[in-house]
């Protein structure tokens, strides 16, 4: 597969890549495409993502879009990683194959699945767009 | 250890081919001298594939590669003998150039039996000769599967296209040079071969056609290769397949001590990581077949970890291919779609050495044990973080 040096930077070097221990949300997707399977935490404070873990069951792109996504909404509010695009996680690792653009998009969700579970926890209303 | 993907053109291979693609170039067409030389340099070489196969020269075309060798028996025995039947017996386990060629049929008002296999990617002779119909025109059955390594009973299945008088194919492309092979003892009407995976170049196979076998040209042109398959042949690479040919049979024996020993030692080290599966037969396989899955991973992160440390392999997860379809080998096998995504195919060839099993003995089990500890699949006791 030609993957640029970024993918391949963060797929054998993986950023935050685990779990956490009384997370605050949890998101696990299924790939319709292929059949894997990824896991977001997180560890919210008033509505900051202070703290992000991956899984992965996946290609090297989902891996390296896992990481690469994890890194991007570290720190942010729930909205501005609500907001995190598959484009941008793409763009981000300096582009994916196109037949491994659907990879990038169980990063996406995985985000707001976990979101939406913190939410749900705290007895909010979960977000649709 | 990709060898049943390709292998590399053997020394002595390219130094026959040599003087065919520089001095030599006669057509072999050509009435003059050095068409002549051409001509005799094919002759030689398809003495070479008949000897390898127990078969007579005149029995012996070349072709593209496997791929057209296989379309060409299936569609052409298929047209040929329409007017007998329309109906077509395959396995479900076949290379895709054989399964496409199927179903391309299946569309053109051919009907296609697809045999099941077991769990070790077994055909079942008993469930072949139910299968057939009065309108049963060809059986086409794998001598040895390309992932897996599984060989089939092809001299049991041969017996019963004869007694039923059913044209019979295998594609054997995997097996020259492992499986000793004899059309007339395995009542075989075609076979079909390809040079690449024995040491001989790209691009350059050949098809046995039993002699009175009624099959149609798939190329048409010239009179090249007794008018059956049109086009100036490919002499070099003619002569390069008769001489890896005439190597990988004539070393078999040979061969297959030193890879069953290099296998065997690569199975039972990669049995040992935990929850790692065995795909294919544990015996009637490939002397150089090694197919394993590692059960909570997924196998294109394996392949380039593994490409990292410099070994080169293969694996049937769907994320590794263009059609994001897992291998229709093991899924027919009953191997489940995310057990199927763990799979690696190593595939030895004469330049693997203990040393190369050593070292992937060596990086393997580190390799599975990252992935698992990112996969959120594995259960807490597999992994270590
Ligand atoms: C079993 C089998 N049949 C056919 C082919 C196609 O052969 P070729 O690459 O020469 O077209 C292959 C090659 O992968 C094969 O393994
Ligand atoms: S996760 Fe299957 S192709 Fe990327």
């Amino acid at each position: 597969m030609d993957y640029s040096v970024k993918v391949m930077d963060h797929f054998s070097n993986p950023r935050n890549m685990g779990s956490i221990e009384n997370s605050d949300g949890i998101g696990e997707v299924g790939n319709a495409k292929c059949g894997d399977i990824m896991k977001i935490f997180l560890k919210v404070e008033e509505d900051r993502i202070v703290d992000v873990k991956f899984q992965t069951f996946g290609c090297g792109a989902a891996i390296a879009s896992s990481s690469m996504a994890t890194e991007l909404i570290k720190g942010k509010t729930l909205k501005e990683a609500w907001e995190l695009s598959n484009k941008a996680v793409a763009e981000a690792l300096d582009g994916l194959p196109p037949i491994k653009m659907h990879c990038s998009m169980l990063a996406e969700e995985a985000i707001h699945e976990a979101i939406n579970d913190y939410l749900r926890k705290k007895g909010l209303e979960p977000w649709t767009e | 250890m990709d060898n049943s993907a390709t292998t590399p053109v053997r020394k002595e291979v390219v130094e026959e081919m040599l003087p065919y693609l520089t001095e030599n170039f006669g057509n072999p067409s050509s009435i003059y001298d050095p068409g002549k030389i051409s001509k005799h340099a094919i002759e030689k070489a398809r003495k070479k594939v008949a000897d390898a196969i127990g078969a007579e020269e005149n029995e012996i075309y070349f072709t593209s590669g496997g791929t057209e060798s296989d379309n060409w028996a299936v569609k052409g025995i298929a047209f040929a003998n329409r007017h007998k039947g329309k109906h077509i017996i395959t396995s479900s386990i076949e290379h895709h150039a054989i399964l496409h060629a199927c179903s391309w049929l299946e569309g053109q008002g051919f009907e296609v039996t697809y045999l099941p296999v077991d769990r070790y990617g077994m055909v079942s002779p008993e469930e072949l000769e139910n299968a057939i119909r009065d309108d049963t025109i060809l059986i086409t059955v794998m001598l040895a599967n390309n992932e897996i390594g599984t060989i089939q009973p092809v001299e049991e299945i041969g017996k019963i296209a004869r007694e039923k008088r059913i044209y019979f194919h295998t594609d054997a492309v995997q097996a020259i040079g492992h499986v000793p092979i004899d059309v007339k003892k395995m009542n075989l009407d075609l076979l079909s071969l390809s040079g690449h995976k024995f040491g001989g170049p790209k691009g350059c196979g050949a098809l046995y056609i039993r002699k009175g076998t009624k099959i149609e040209a798939l190329l048409h042109g010239g009179a090249q290769e007794r008018k059956r398959r049109a086009g100036t042949e490919n002499v070099p690479s003619i002569v390069g397949l008769g001489k890896a040919i005439e190597l990988a049979t004539g070393e078999i024996e040979e061969t297959n001590k030193t890879l069953l020993e290099i296998r065997e030692r690569l199975i039972d080290g990669l049995l040992k990581i935990p929850k790692t599966h065995l795909n294919g037969h544990p015996t009637q396989r490939l002397a150089n077949n090694v197919n394993v899955t590692f059960e909570y991973i997924e196998g294109e992160s394996l392949l380039l970890l593994l490409n990292a440390k410099g070994i080169f392999a293969s694996t049937g997860s769907a994320c590794n291919s263009t059609s994001l379809e897992p291998s229709h080998v093991l899924t027919a096998c009953g191997v489940p779609h995310e057990i199927v995504h763990g799979s690696l195919r190593l595939s030895l060839g004469r330049m693997n050495t203990h040393e190369d099993v050593d070292r992937v003995l060596e990086v393997l089990p580190e390799i599975v044990q990252k992935l698992r500890n990112m996969s959120p699949l594995t259960p807490q006791e597999y992994r270590t973080f």
